[in-house]
């Protein structure tokens, strides 16, 4: 076969970056693990932080093992690793190049909603399990009847949108909050979702939306929309952004002074990155995800992630990717050998033993209450609060002025 | 609140213009299309980034080491690969091509560095995140400091390029390599100063810029395709033209996302470049001759 110039410069770049080595190997003394991932591009920065660090972690650990118990035989495991380049093509490409160039036994996901709804139909047609825990869309049960194989740890924009809404229902009846909401939202595929959702939502439980504006993915001056939010006299600021907005927002809610009652803020809230830059001044925002800081899995999930890779975890789908990662090799396991359909079986039925507990699929989605939807930064720990459950701490109002 | 947009728009527009500035130094006197810009926009951030988190120097202190750093590098970088370019180019024409592909490979290996020693993961800073008070209009201080940068670098090289000796000289090279050579200007040695002058600017722009937004080392496009829509708007190679654009791309943005809606700033932006395309295709300050 011929390669053409620039895929092999591509190759040999990815080839550069990557942190395992690909060996040319015997089939029966190795499992070969493979997936595709945004190392360059626009996904990158979502992808450094939830998903490569997992799997450099999980590989490791396995092999440090002496690699996945099959057959009461510890096989070690390899890494091949591709660079999609934040491509939904490229991702497909490298998907299938995996299957049958490589031939690698179990395949991990990419980064996103969208690489993950591009790569579903190679992952169904090989019948490969795709277990996604960075992936959003309201879809997630028609997918996982449609392809049994795709497993949807996040679940799906309602399940945020419905524990956010109980959680300010019950703030205003209380009477601590008025009933206007600001909502922003990212004009791309997270913020088109969330921000759909909200609409119906909000409206539902008699909140009013005062502002709802859209803006242009790197916007890169956020005073217009902080501005107005703030002169629109909502108690509730919603913003449904992508990391560098989310900084952006925070900084300039800060510098105006703008201190709404409940502040709640898109991707990146949650990312190692908030609390070192803003310290006490994150304490009361809230975004998706959460964790249960008396959750002792969590707790030595978070050292070691911090041992080897000198950083927190992101606070929503990492854990979950995680989660997903020990029970796939647990699943693989029980089965004994690569028996793709078998594996999926099992992940689909079985109960596992995680970070989290006793871990179950419902529909192939994790059901309520086994994480939480919504969390909030509370005594520089982002706890979470909804929705309401032994798993989650009271929603602590109003935010903190800001310091 | 028109004083607060008012406001907002010009410190947005002097980020642009001093975004720019530097491209269209690289891009109006050495003839060099610089495709690499942003990285090494980036490549500046991430330096200063390091030099606070790590060392604690003050990022004002760190333009100090890091310009100065920038324009030795681009210095290199054009001696070393761009100037076989500059000596096999027939006409500008052929140089400019030659540039783009070379500076396209830079992208990647600037690229590829930053991210094999930062990662891909997003990388902000907190300084001078305070508010400053201006006509009752509260404004960030690092944002109206990149604001005076702008507005001091790009009067103080507009004025060295029209009133002195070597300026006139840089100039000229800009106008016609050819005829440069005739009154004795030495137009390698111009073109190599004011791509290392053009290094320099950039480093300050994204050591500028990192105060206030957050980056990663996927990023450098977004200021590459940003500075190219100011230095074509403003007329290639004029600071002042590069200026002007850098204010009125702010101001629209920002008039566009208070009165009409946050949506359309994208849209505006692209439909002014677009008009002042088509009414003065040399840019606002440039000259008609090219």
């Amino acid at each position: 076969m011929t390669i053409g110039k620039t895929r092999l410069l591509a190759a040999t770049m990815a080839m550069g970056l990557m942190a395992a080595v690909a060996m040319p190997a015997v089939a029966q003394d190795k499992i070969k693990i493979g997936w595709a991932i945004s190392k360059t591009g626009p996904n990158a920065g979502g992808a450094n932080i939830t998903q490569i660090p997992n799997y450099q972690l999980w590989i490791k650990e396995v092999n440090d093992k002496g690699g996945l118990l099959i057959g009461g035989k510890r096989v070690p495991v390899e890494a091949i690793e591709y660079d999609d380049r934040s491509n939904s093509e490229e991702a497909v490409r490298a998907v299938e190049r995996l299957i049958t160039q490589d031939k690698v036994d179990l395949l991990l996901p990419p980064w996103g909603t969208g690489l993950n709804l591009a790569v579903g139909p190679v992952f169904n047609k090989y019948g490969y399990p795709q277990l996604t825990f960075s992936a959003v869309t309201d879809q997630a049960p028609a997918l996982a009847k449609r392809w049994p194989n795709s497993f949807w740890f996040l679940g799906t924009s309602q399940q945020y949108i419905d524990a956010l809404v109980d959680l300010l229902t019950k703030q205003q009846k209380a009477g601590k909050i008025n009933g206007n909401v600001a909502m922003i939202s990212v004009a791309d595929g997270f913020g088109i979702d969330l921000s759909k959702a909200a609409r119906e939502g909000f409206g539902k439980a008699g909140f009013k939306l005062v502002m709802d504006k859209s803006y242009p993915v790197g916007t890169q001056d956020m005073s217009p929309l902080v501005s107005e939010a703030q002169r629109s006299g909502a108690d509730t600021f919603v913003a449904f952004s992508y990391p560098p907005d989310t900084v952006a927002i925070t900084d300039q809610a800060k510098v105006a002074t703008y201190a709404p009652k409940v502040m709640f803020t898109g991707v990146g809230t949650g990312f190692p990155l908030f609390p070192q830059r803003f310290g006490a001044n994150a304490e009361g925002i809230m975004t998706l995800g959460g964790w249960d800081p008396k959750n002792a899995g969590t707790a030595e999930y978070r050292k070691k992630h911090v041992a080897m890779h000198n950083r927190d975890p992101d606070y929503w789908g990492s854990q979950l990717g995680y989660v997903s990662l020990q029970m796939l090799e647990q699943a693989v396991e029980r089965v004994g050998k690569i028996d793709r359909a078998a594996i999926i079986k099992e992940l689909q039925t079985g109960t596992f033993d995680t970070v989290l507990g006793k871990f179950k699929l419902v529909d192939n989605m994790p059901p309520k209450g086994t994480y939480s939807y919504i969390g909030q930064w509370q005594n520089g720990f982002f706890t979470g609060v909804a929705p309401e459950g032994p798993n989650t701490a009271p929603m602590v109002m109003p935010k903190a002025p800001w310091k | 609140m028109f004083v607060e947009a008012l406001l907002t728009g010009i410190t947005l527009g002097g980020m642009y213009a001093l975004v720019a500035m530097g491209l269209t130094l690289q891009y109006g006197v050495a003839r060099i299309m610089n495709l690499s810009y942003g990285e090494i926009l980036v490549a500046a951030s991430f330096s200063v980034f390091w030099l606070f988190t790590a060392a604690g120097l003050s990022p004002l202190l760190g333009l100090l080491v890091i310009v100065p750093a920038a324009m030795v590098v681009s210095w290199l970088i054009y001696r070393i690969l761009l100037v076989p370019l500059v000596r096999r180019a027939k006409t500008r024409d052929a140089l400019e091509v030659d540039s783009i592909l070379a500076t396209f490979g830079l992208l990647f290996v600037v690229q590829g560095v930053m991210l094999v020693i930062f990662g891909g993961a997003y990388y902000s800073y907190s300084y001078l995140a305070v508010p400053v008070n201006v006509f009752g209009v509260t404004i960030a201080a690092n944002r109206l400091l990149a604001l005076a940068f702008a507005a001091v670098i790009g009067i103080a090289l507009y004025w060295g390029l029209t009133r002195t000796r070597a300026g006139t000289a840089l100039r000229a090279v800009a106008v016609d390599p050819v005829s440069a050579q005739l009154v004795a200007i030495d137009v390698r040695m111009a073109a190599a100063i004011a791509f290392a002058l053009g290094g320099g600017l950039v480093a300050a722009g994204g050591v500028l810029v990192s105060m206030f937004l957050t980056f990663n080392a996927n990023i450098g496009v977004v200021f590459t395709m940003k500075a190219l829509i100011v230095v074509i708007m403003g007329g290639v190679g004029n600071l002042m033209g590069a200026l002007v654009a850098g204010l009125i791309l702010g101001l629209t943005e920002t008039f566009v996302a208070t009165w009409i809606d946050p949506g359309l700033t994208l849209a505006a932006t692209y439909a002014i470049f677009l008009i002042i395309l088509l009414v003065r295709p040399q840019g606002l300050f440039g000259r008609s001759n090219r």
